[in-house]
């Protein structure tokens, strides 16, 4: 028998079937790869009870004919989201020791589907981070490692990097991750994973904690493009609970899974290939990438989204002053972490300046900020106003293409002592092929397409569509995975 | 007739804008599907979006958009066909999200008016800036434990709709009105109970002085004044302190008071987030909320006669005096009894029973017009007898007593209490000799000259009677007899 | 407009955040870097744009109907409460 945490969820989805294993031999395999591999700190919390008693039910589930879509698969949640009884925190320290009376829309709907909840997967603070450096629970390792420096503490990429750590590394087979302006997308091109960010209103927002609610959407980690296809499927749809949430059936999307790219137009921004910024293996393998989606019979085409450089400063003012006001609920009142004071102000301020870390902290400034008198205009309403224009040249674009093609990150992983990860404003720089679909609320998927010549760490290439084209970006996805040939596996820091 | 205040430098009016806080009748909250009901134990009625529970996420309730709509009709206002919800950011114990969910620029009602009536009989229209809907907060007790506030979340996002007034109000007399008439629509329209005292009407009054003619001078708000009564009480103190303190040299800071009703006072709420600023902004968990057409047709088909309109009705149909008219129509049920009672009867005389007569019973009794012991077709009934003869005026005060005591019909009382008057000239006139026959003396005195003693012998043939004779008969015949 | 320590001290209460006097600077240059780093939005043309809130906003909102199906649940709104009693949750004494 392979290792059972080698397998894809479709390749177990069919054992299981076959009867070959059952879902509690896969999740104990996973559980003890979860013990073994503990230094990447991928996980917060492990709920081995929870996943056994699930998997146990999923058994009897399949016995009696009654499998969902991801039966007996396990995965890991990542810790925004929030689970019935088991403690969710964001990996902040203000939501200490929260246990939810509720299951969120979306990992309730993989359970439902028969999917096994491991743990909850480490994260940024709130979402808030691009390297998985503001958690409160520590870092995360990335699994790979740079071939020049093998020993160097590589990240992962943020914010859902604990999730795409686990599934890089086989901690599970599928985790949830959460996109904001590119928190799905980044942790999945640093750690070599399928990562997709569905439209916005495409998957629930209900019981997932807020960072930008105009922006954060809920999305797949794992790690081939079929089985982005079934989980997405699984957690995808309507929700009456949110506002948001769009009221559009949700399709077979393996069935589009056909690896035909003929006929399909894929667009060139010129303006993600800028002159400094962009690391020559990643635009190398872009480029590669084309030409053979262009030898698979697609047509490439050049297009232009001439604000594109303004989107980042445009999302680094909108998310922030959402967040300022999402995150004003943390008060110690309700739940999680108290700093007693001597007056109701005393005992907010306490509470909230001890419990969110640094860069939660400066982005409720700038955010509060953003939002005063004064600032309203000239910051937040110009902002969403080139948030428009963001959304209407896409809009142009999409007359022309069906799919656009770009990097996902400007570079390959990089360490947890780099220098830039000590500077806000460089670390901001790594969204920036993220961040203007993710204005645009555009499905997005990034899939390994190729590695470092110079570190051998895996590049991730996005394919954007238009809005619920998910079934068209995971074709094109699809066609990539084929071409690129990635067969590489991490070199796992505590295992094999 | 203008309200001026004669200060020692001159004369000054004053300028008021009203802020009325209406919680909607709704059985679920704004936002939520926890109930609204009063009087429930604490936080019962809470869910976790009303918690402020990470990932919890606001969906509006259908019904407190209606009634908004219903209320922007009968504030002859302009329904918005789109509207946005935007946030207003503070920090307090009540308040569990950090933020209230409300509207800012875009509310759903907007630019309507009230007329009022003045007690000289003048009509004032007064000006509503808009209406817009919003979340309630939740109670705080400071009453309970040495070192603690208690936090009841059951009234935390429970709509509210906010209706601001233009700042068209001149004297207490008006804004007393105004309240007065405001509450009567939301009852008329069953968007809002309008009780004042239990707080599901809440009141903030912006005031300010100028003199005549002048712009509008710097305005205090004082919040949260919980009668109509206290509502003009602060505003004749306010006005009054601000002139006080511009005569003397002084000049009046724009800030919030609080009125103490026992001193009668305004007191200055002094904040000590002075830098407050709410950083109102579009709620990204709600997207424009957009009426269609087909739902404010059929709202406003479906609205009830209002008190304007009800007034006119009962002036053109029933002959009504514009006073007594404007008295019935003040509450929808004093109204739709007045119509019941009325409906082929005396209108006029049922109108003044009730304003007489069935008002004291229910004043000493404390009861409300539907707690009445007098059913309203018994009133017309009992009229229709006053008017047909068969009980004089005078009786029907006994026969009112009776149906207040009893409930039964005028017939079965005027029957079992044998009470029908008597018209019978015969009849009359035996009484009316066995009562001069019985006091020849008085006869000789009024024979000679004492005149007055006239009502005396009617007094006299009345009791004799048990009030049953006709009075207008009774008089004639003692004179007659007494003359002849 | 700029920031100075006083905005930072204003942006602080507001937001119930407690900047220590060591950190003052530093959040000041932070915050006056960032807003001159977005500053570069002015560069765009944007005359007649409406502001968009949300890439869904022409989607139709979605009305509850008026019926009562939350609440009655007060030990798990009160259960992960830093303190509560009586079914209150209990906040430092508030002086009005």
């Amino acid at each position: 028998m392979t290792d059972l945490v080698e397998l894809t969820i479709a390749e177990a989805l069919d054992g299981l079937a076959k009867k070959e294993f059952s879902a509690v031999e896969l999740t104990q395999a996973h559980l003890k790869e979860m013990e073994k591999a503990r230094e990447l700190n991928a996980y917060v919390l492990e709920t081995p009870e929870v996943a056994l008693e699930r998997a146990k039910k999923s058994d009897e589930r399949r016995a009696a004919g009654k499998a969902g879509k991801m039966e007996g698969i396990p995965v890991g949640m990542k810790d925004l989201y929030c689970t019935k009884g088991v403690r969710t925190t964001a990996c902040s320290h203000i939501l200490d020791g929260f246990v939810p009376p509720y299951e969120s829309t979306v990992s309730q709907k993989l359970e439902d589907e028969g999917s096994v909840m491991l743990g909850k997967t480490n994260m940024d603070e709130f979402a808030m981070g691009t390297a998985n450096l503001t958690s409160y629970y520590g870092a995360v390792r990335n699994p790979y490692k740079d071939k020049t420096n093998p020993d160097k503490f590589l990240i992962p990429g943020g914010s859902s990097g604990g999730s795409a750590a686990a599934v890089a590394a086989g901690l599970c087979m599928a985790a949830t991750g959460s996109d904001t302006g590119g928190s799905i997308r980044t942790p999945a091109s640093f750690c070599g994973i399928v990562g997709c960010k569905p439209t916005y209103g495409r998957c629930s927002r209900w019981g997932m904690v807020a960072f930008a609610s105009s922006l954060d959407q809920a999305g797949t980690m794992t790690r081939t493009v079929r089985d982005t296809a079934i989980m997405l499927e699984a957690m995808a749809g309507f929700d009456p609970k949110d506002s948001t949430s769009a009221n559009v059936p949700v399709p077979n999307y393996e069935k589009a899974l056909t690896g035909d790219v003929k006929g399909l137009r894929i667009g060139i921004p010129r303006e993600y290939n800028p002159d400094k910024g962009l690391n020559a293996d990643v635009r190398h393998v872009w480029e590669q990438t084309a030409e053979k989606l262009k030898a698979a019979g697609a047509e490439i085409v050049d297009i232009s989204l001439p604000s594109t450089q303004y989107a980042l400063p445009t999302y680094y003012l909108i998310a922030p002053a959402e967040a300022s006001s999402n995150l004003a609920r943390y008060d110690g009142v309700k739940y999680g972490l108290r700093v007693d004071g001597n007056s109701l102000d005393d005992m907010y301020t306490k509470t909230r300046t001890e419990g969110f870390g640094k860069e939660v902290k400066r982005r409720i400034m700038i955010g509060t900020c953003i939002l005063l008198e004064g600032y309203y205009e000239t910051c937040y309403l110009k902002a969403q106003k080139v948030r428009r224009l963001l959304c209407q040249e896409f809009a142009e674009a999409y007359k022309k293409v069906d799919v656009i093609l770009a990097p996902a990150a400007p570079e390959t992983a990089f360490g947890k002592d780099d220098d830039s990860t000590g500077d806000p404003l460089k670390m901001q720089l790594y969204d920036v092929f993220t961040v203007p679909s993710s204005l645009a609320g555009l499905p997005a998927v990034c899939v390994p397409a190729g590695t470092s010549e110079v570190n051998g760490l895996p590049i991730g290439l996005q394919v954007i569509g238009n809005s619920f084209q998910e079934e068209t970006i995971l074709r094109v996805a699809g066609a990539i995975e084929t071409m690129s040939g990635m067969t590489i596996r991490p070199l796992r820091v505590g295992g094999k | 007739m203008s309200y001026i205040i004669k200060g020692e430098t001159g004369d000054w009016e004053i300028v008021v804008g009203l802020e009325v806080h209406c919680e909607v009748i709704s059985k679920a909250k704004l936002f939520s599907g926890a109930a609204t009901a009063f009087g429930a134990e604490a936080n019962t009625q809470v869910s976790f979006v009303d918690a402020g529970f990470p990932g919890m996420l606001p969906v509006i309730n259908h019904e407190c958009v209606e009634q908004a709509v219903r209320t922007g009709f009968g504030l002859n206002a302009t329904i918005n066909k789109k509207s946005i919800f935007a946030r207003k950011n503070y920090y307090y114990a009540d308040l569990p999200n950090g933020y209230q969910i409300s509207q800012s620029d875009h509310p759903i009602i907007s630019d309507g008016y009230i007329d009022v009536d003045l007690e000289n009989g003048e009509t004032r229209r007064i000006g509503i800036e808009r209406l817009h809907l919003e979340q309630d907060a939740g109670k705080l007790m400071h009453d309970q434990h040495p070192s603690k506030t208690f936090v009841d979340l059951n009234r935390a996002g429970v709509a509210l709709m906010e209706i601001v007034s233009r700042p068209d109000i001149r004297s207490p007399e008006e804004a007393g009105a105004y309240l007065r008439k405001l509450r009567s629509i939301v009852r008329y329209i069953g968007s809002c109970d309008g009780n004042m005292d239990e707080g599901s009407m809440r009141c903030d009054a912006n005031v300010s002085v100028r003199r005549p003619g002048e712009p509008f001078g710097t305005r205090a708000e004082i919040k949260n004044v919980n009668s109509i009564r206290f509502v003009m009480q602060a505003i004749e103190y306010e006005a009054m302190r601000q002139v006080e303190l511009i005569e003397s040299g002084g000049k009046v800071v724009q800030e919030t008071r609080k009125f103490d009703s026992v001193k009668g006072e305004t007191k200055s709420m002094r904040s000590k987030e002075t830098a407050i600023d709410y950083r109102y902004f579009y709620d990204p968990d709600l997207i424009p909320l957009v009426l269609d057409d087909a739902m404010i047709e059929r709202l406003r088909k479906e609205m009830p006669e209002l008190p304007d309109a009800k007034k006119k009705r009962f002036i053109e149909d029933y002959g009504l005096p514009a006073y007594d008219a404007g008295q019935l129509v003040a509450e929808k049920e004093i109204a739709n009894y007045f119509e019941a009672a009325a409906k082929g009867h005396d209108a006029k005389k049922v109108a003044n029973y009730i304003m007489g007569d069935l008002f004291a019973v229910l004043n000493k009794q404390g009861k409300s017009i539907s707690e009445s012991p007098v059913k309203p077709e018994n009133l017309g009934r009992m009229v229709d007898l006053i008017n047909d003869g068969t009980i004089s005026s005078r009786i029907a005060k006994d026969v009112f007593a009776f149906m207040v005591e009893e409930g039964k019909t005028p017939d079965e009382i005027v029957e079992e209490k044998g009470l029908k008057q008597v018209t019978d000239t015969s009849a009359i006139e035996k009484m009316v000799d066995d009562v001069l026959a019985a006091n020849p003396d008085k006869v000789a005195e009024y024979k000679g000259g004492k005149e007055k003693l006239l009502g005396w012998f009617v007094g006299q043939t009345m009791r004799a009677s048990q009030g049953k004779a006709n009075p207008a008969m009774l008089n004639e015949l003692v004179k007659k007899k007494l003359d002849a | 407009m700029s920031i100075d320590r006083e905005m930072v001290k204003r942006l602080g209460i507001l937001s119930r955040l407690r900047i220590p006097e060591e950190n003052m600077d530093e959040m000041v240059g932070e915050l006056t870097k960032i807003l001159g780093w977005v500053d570069q939005l002015k560069d765009v043309n944007t005359d007649n744009v409406v502001p968009m809130n949300s890439v869904v906003e022409d989607m139709q909102l979605r009305e509850r109907e008026d019926v009562v199906t939350d609440g009655g649940i007060r030990d798990e709104i009160l259960a992960n409460a830093p303190e509560s009693m009586d079914g209150y949750f209990l906040v430092p004494k508030v002086v009005e």
